[in-house]
């Protein structure tokens, strides 16, 4: 079949096809136009003549598969796509700028800046493996940023769909992908774990803040293959001002078994966005790499170096949701926060990778500017933090799964709403004011919260007294009558 | 157009009226059966009615092998199914069993091929299980796309231009378009006695223009069909394992 020759000035499918922007090995983008649509828009067409590498024609056809399918913020738009039997193409959102890998040149960046470009990916890829998508590609060339600084990632060619055939699984004797990035399980066949994602993205934050890549720049399977028992100098080897938080969270990121990385990408950013909130361990602290002695018991052990069954992307990000209980500290009964306990440790039981998040509201007046010491010269502010701790310890969470956040706000409804979104949080957990007065005269915190909140809210009561249910059981005759 | 694929019906009444009132309720214009109406289930009289109605309107019907064995002696089954098959014999009519007979083993449409079992050998009634198995039916016929039955078990194949195998269970309610360039092996679940661990009857739609593939699982009154295998004296086992889908 005849394919149409692609050049400025022809018609695809009522796309104009206007100035070439890249000349790729695997694709060309050119800008093109269709009426209707104001969107600036880019066509991205596989390179297929002879003897081209069959990897451009798989994956482009994941991307095909993979960019219709999603949606938000993070991604560019879809517009149209073509296939094979005539001419192959997707039609997309150009996002305007430049990719991350024009900012190589300034490495290592400040800590600060490193750290927020980090948190901005890892939200775009809580969002994207929301979606049920692995990316499989983060690096700097992946990643651009909108004007309103959300992340965008780009370039779905390896990605995998958890509700999709992949067509990359068998296709190739090596792992595919860009190699100082790829995860250590990569390397074994496995491409259903969001957690590689998250490796990428501790490489690039490492490359990032220490201006050297964790794992090098070897190409050769061989040369891949050590990431899989040895582990990259911490980078305060290489920084000895690095701050210890974000060591912490770099070499988490980059652990060689997924299951000791964050659970989830929504997890790790709510770490790089609260630094004095990150449990500190022995990472942290570290100056030397791994003993030889581990490096040889992890070369030898079959479970590391053997791929694992398979696993379902939503049900692991299910296990590890971000669940905030919001906790009345002045007004709050023992009894109702004794419940709200009782509640959250239920929760928590059955997800083991959760993180709970406990706030609490310190109400300012509307008017007055309030001073944050007390008549006894008393740190309010701290003083809630201890109290929230206070109310956590019986969970005996493991302290890395557990924060306490003072919000300052007029309105504690708004307040708890804002954090919710901000954080991502999958889950609320609040208590129902019980006094009624108080009720009638502010309203309902808990009313607000469950009826605006962007998830799953948990509304919570102390248990009834035997008094109350009394009369509660002698209404009934009268609602069954009315 | 909208195809709606069933095998492996397998005299379920229940399953299969849940299936085909799903399918008209989602547009679909046309029915292909992979074969397979009776054996396991108390029904076969209805099944095969229905199947003979659909075909009189249309509809694409393939043979399987316990459609066969109603015929002929000499398809080999377990014990259970046998017995199934002897009881089914003598409930069907004479011009029942030579609808059965006379069902032709493989139908090509366009770019698509329906067969019970694959396309390599379809008369010996091998089951896909691996990707050899898989790559040996798309090697077998020039359609792009081969829908088939048998095993039970819904699972996607596809072939790339290099021969190089994939595949993957299919969600349900997820519509995946089977890619020209590609060819794709469609083994479809069953509608009357799934063995994927999900008691839902399993079948498939298919849009011809989009080529999007949507794998469907409906529930149905199982409880009603185990009842029936039951009070005719079938094995309970087929009753059994209907419930837990295994």
């Amino acid at each position: 079949m005849a394919k149409p020759s692609v050049q400025p000035g022809a018609v695809i499918d009522g796309f104009t096809i206007g100035e070439c922007i890249h000349h790729g090995g695997m694709a060309t983008l050119w800008s093109v136009t269709i009426p209707g649509i104001t969107v600036p828009l880019l066509m991205k067409i596989p390179r297929m003549s002879e003897g081209e590498d069959p990897a451009a024609i798989v994956s482009f056809e994941m991307e095909q598969m993979i960019l219709p399918r999603l949606s938000g913020p993070h991604v560019p738009g879809c517009f149209g796509t073509g296939d094979f039997a005539r001419q192959a193409y997707v039609v997309m959102e150009r996002i305007p700028g430049k990719t991350l890998y024009s900012r190589l040149g300034e490495l290592p960046l400040a800590y600060e800046e490193a750290s927020a470009i980090a948190g901005k990916i890892a939200l775009a890829l809580a969002d994207l493996h929301r979606q049920n998508v692995i990316h499989h590609d983060i690096k700097p060339s992946s990643i651009m940023f909108r004007p309103g600084a959300e992340a965008v990632l780009i370039d779905f060619g390896l990605s995998h769909h958890n509700h999709l055939p992949d067509l990359l699984q068998e296709e190739f004797r090596l792992p595919y992908g860009t190699a100082p990035y790829m995860a250590p399980e990569r390397l074994l066949g496995v491409r259903d774990d969001p957690r590689s994602d998250l490796f990428s993205l501790g490489v690039l934050l490492y490359f990032f803040t220490t201006g050297e890549r964790p794992f090098g720049e070897s190409e050769t399977l061989r040369g891949m293959r050590r990431r899989l028992w040895r582990d990259p100098y911490p980078p305060r080897k290489l920084r000895p001002d690095y701050p210890p938080w974000l060591q912490e969270i770099a070499l988490r990121c980059l652990e060689i078994e997924p299951v000791w990385r964050h659970p989830t990408a929504s997890q790790l950013a709510f770490e790089l966005a609260h630094p004095d909130q990150v449990k500190l361990t022995a990472r942290s602290e570290r100056l030397k790499r791994d003993p030889l002695s581990t490096v040889l018991r992890r070369r030898f052990n079959r479970e590391l170096t053997h791929p694992k069954a398979r696993s379902d992307l939503a049900a692991q990000l299910a296990s590890g949701p971000i669940v905030a209980v919001a906790l009345d500290l002045v007004e709050g009964s023992d009894a109702l926060n004794e419940a709200l306990r009782v509640t959250s440790e239920r929760i928590l039981a059955t997800l083991p990778s959760a993180r709970l998040a406990c706030l609490n509201v310190l109400k300012l007046g509307r008017i007055t500017i309030d001073r944050t010491l007390d008549e006894e010269g008393k740190n309010k502010h701290i003083d809630r933090l201890v109290t929230l701790r206070h109310w956590a310890q019986p969970l005996s969470l493991d302290e890395n799964r557990l924060t306490v956040h003072v919000l300052e706000a007029v309105d504690p409804a708004a307040a708890i709403l804002e954090f919710a979104a901000a954080n991502h949080v999958d889950h609320i957990v609040i208590g129902a004011r019980q006094n009624s007065l108080a009720r009638t005269l502010l309203g309902s915190v808990s009313a607000k919260v469950a009826g605006e909140a962007p998830c799953t809210v948990t509304v919570v009561r102390p248990p009834r007294l035997a008094s109350l249910q009394q009369e509660s059981a002698d209404e009934k005759p009268d609602e069954v009558r009315a | 157009m909208r195809l709606a694929v069933y095998t492996d019906i397998h005299a379920n009444r229940q399953a299969f009226s849940a299936c085909l009132d799903f399918a008209r309720a989602h547009g679909a214009e046309r029915t292909i059966c992979l074969g397979d109406y009776v054996g396991y289930g108390a029904d076969p009289e209805w099944t095969v009615e229905v199947v003979m109605d659909l075909v009189e309107r249309g509809a694409i019907a393939v043979r399987g092998n316990h459609d066969s064995a109603i015929g002929t002696t000499t398809v080999s089954m377990n014990a259970e199914a046998q017995a199934a098959i002897e009881w089914t014999r003598g409930r069907l009519s004479a011009a029942q069993r030579r609808f059965l007979a006379e069902l032709p083993l493989m139908v090509q449409e366009d770019d698509r091929l329906y067969v019970h079992s694959e396309a390599n050998n379809p008369q010996r009634w091998h089951y896909v299980q691996t990707t050899l198995d898989a790559a040996r039916s798309i090697m077998a016929t020039e359609a792009e796309i081969t829908f088939c039955g048998h095993i039970h078990q819904p699972t996607l194949y596809s072939m790339s231009a290099a021969a190089k195998l994939t595949s993957f269970v299919p969600r349900s309610g997820v519509g995946v378009q089977l890619l020209p360039g590609r060819r794709w092996l469609a083994v479809l679940g069953s509608v009357g006695q799934p063995r994927d661990g999900d008691p839902a009857a399993s079948f498939a739609m298919f849009d011809t223009d989009t080529r999007e593939i949507t794998y469907c699982r409906v529930p149905y009154d199982v409880e009603t069909a185990a009842e029936r295998i039951r009070k005719n004296g079938l094995p309970f086992w087929l009753a059994d394992r209907l419930l837990v889908g295994r």
